[in-house]
């Protein structure tokens, strides 16, 4: 795969913005598009005004809130119209594709400041109507006819991982504690308090070997971000966030089609486009936020993004060098496990948690010191769309 | 999916009732599920139908415990992916076995059944699952329960 953008512009954050999130019974989707929105406008010092495009990720408002044309109602809430605005759908990969989308529009020359956002408000709808939402994320022919759930194909993942990797289920569960501890630091996560892996391995089977502190939860929440060209960038801040590579790779839909079940090939093969277009290497990045919506995922993130070799990964969740001041500080903001999952969100999410990180702006115990470059990874359904973004100072 | 109407059922019967894939006749790389192109050889091959091993090995499984929507009857049931005798991988349950006897590398064998039921009026849709190949489990079952499965009301 040639990426093959002729990049015109290279392009800026200049301002941020996340709602807190959690079950947000008090707030519906506007007003969590708001709650996100007016801190990226006021960071970015602009007017609402100001802004020329408006693109927002969101995976299902239909299903989970009865709400879709979300990309007009947003600007019409925060009172933006007749200005552009866009929806953009990839499962849960939906925000990474938003920025995705908001980096082509800058890049290409064609605006100078887009509002990139990501949305999802999941708790209003019944669980099983949440849970067949999600489950749109897969093959729906081949997948979800027999019953396969969304934990179930991570499980699936996982079950086959432990049995050619030889990963404890100890191991496992050190992800989950990890994020956690992460989160307990973090005011706008979903949890905010520890655990262990005592109770991790001991909470309820959801699908075998997967258990339910393997699972990141299902919440509301929304972010926002402001991008602009580079050369523009210092108008709006002094620390400005340049976004060095943002790349998107597609694979199969149906997980049980793919070759090796154990990697996510769209996240290797979006990796290395993104280490070739920002000219850096694995070795180069400070602080990583990576899409654990189960446990494992973390596990083979590592592996498919070039940190470690494969089969490995557990190493470094036994050795604790994934912590913030370890060598390989994951999922800062507690991922979402811990930090939340509001599946439209969430990939916009992890670049500002990226972006805080190198602002030097995150809470006390959870700042990784002097980072320089960020990478996030973004993971659709169980890895048919994978975004991957490196920013740096 | 449960929601959907007659039709999304009644096209895919000849798939779901006869494991019928794809088969390059260029490159000769069988697909499941079927496919209008082949991803290797694009428009220079041709896609034909073609029935599929009904034998196998799971090459990965889980235990379903929280079911999703028209399947709570089932629960806990067992999803795996089979790995067909030609090399050709599909996902489906496991039934017949109980959810601690499913491992890696099990030899399996297709069988047809109901795959769930819309409610009292709605559609039941059937397709293939898969069960343990090794009868085995059968005869320790009559020894211990002194009564013969073939006879037993399923
Ligand atoms: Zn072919």
């Amino acid at each position: 795969m040639e990426f093959p953008l002729y990049k015109k512009r290279d392009v800026a954050i200049v301002g941020v913005g996340t709602s807190k999130f959690g079950e947000r019974w008090d707030k519906s989707l506007r007003e969590l598009a708001w709650e996100a929105a007016v801190p990226a406008v006021e960071d970015a010092g602009i007017q609402g005004r100001d802004i020329q495009l408006v693109i927002f990720g969101n995976m299902s408002g239909g299903l989970f809130a009865g709400q879709e044309h979300v990309g007009a109602l947003i600007a019409d809430f925060l009172g933006l119209n007749p200005t552009p605005a866009i929806r953009v759908e990839a499962a849960c990969a939906s925000g990474g594709v938003a920025l995705f989308q908001g980096y082509l529009a800058v890049a290409s020359g064609l605006y100078d400041i887009v509002a990139v956002g990501g949305i999802e408000k999941m708790t209003d709808a019944p669980p099983d109507r949440a849970t067949l939402a999600l489950a749109g994320a897969m093959d729906s022919e081949w997948e979800a006819y027999f019953g396969a759930t969304f934990p179930g194909l991570y499980a699936l993942i996982a079950q086959r991982y432990m049995h050619e990797y030889k990963l404890s289920r100890e191991t496992l569960a050190e992800v989950a504690v990890k994020n956690h501890y992460h989160g307990s630091m973090n005011p706008l996560a979903h949890f905010q308090f520890k655990t262990t892996v005592e109770r991790v391995i001991s909470s309820p089977l959801v699908a075998d070997p997967l258990r339910r502190d393997d699972c990141c939860p299902i919440s509301d929440g929304a972010a926002c971000m402001i991008l602009v060209p580079a050369e523009k960038a210092r108008r709006y801040t002094d620390t400005p966030i340049y976004i060095k590579a943002c790349t998107v790779a597609s694979d199969k839909l149906a997980l049980f089609e793919r070759e090796d079940i154990t990697t996510l090939r769209a996240t290797i093969e979006a990796s290395r486009e993104a280490y070739r277009i920002a000219k850096l290497s694995p070795a180069d990045i400070d602080v990583i936020e990576v899409h654990d919506c189960f446990t494992i995922a973390e596990i083979i993130a590592l592996e498919d993004l070039g940190f470690v070799r494969k089969g490995d990964a557990g190493r470094l969740y036994e050795e604790g060098e994934t912590y913030v001041g370890g060598r390989l500080p994951v999922n800062t903001d507690g991922g979402l496990k811990a930090g939340g999952h509001a599946v439209g969100a969430t990939g916009v999410k992890q670049v500002i948690e990226l972006v805080k990180q190198l602002r030097g702006e995150a809470e006390k115990g959870r700042q990784v010191s002097n980072a320089e470059y960020g990478l996030a990874q973004n993971v659709g359904g169980s890895g048919a769309t994978v975004v991957v973004t490196i920013v740096g100072r | 999916m449960s929601m959907l109407g007659i039709p999304s059922h009644w096209r895919r019967r000849k798939e779901r009732y006869r494991l019928i894939g794809s088969k390059c006749e260029a490159c000769g790389k069988v697909f499941f599920p079927r496919r209008e192109i082949c991803p290797n050889c694009r428009r220079r091959g041709r896609v034909i139908d073609v029935e599929l091993p009904g034998r196998g090995k799971v090459y990965s499984y889980t235990v379903i415990r929280v079911p999703s929507e028209g399947f709570e009857y089932y629960a806990p049931y067992i999803i795996a992916i089979v790995e067909l005798e030609n090399g050709v991988r599909v996902m489906s349950q496991i039934v017949d076995c109980n959810p601690e006897d499913v491992y890696i590398g099990m030899p399996v064998e297709v069988c047809f059944r109901r795959i769930f039921s819309q409610g009292d009026k709605g559609i039941i849709s059937y397709g293939f699952k898969f069960k343990p190949l090794d009868d085995s489990w059968i005869r320790c079952y009559e020894e211990e329960a002194k009564i013969s499965v073939s006879e037993m009301k399923v």
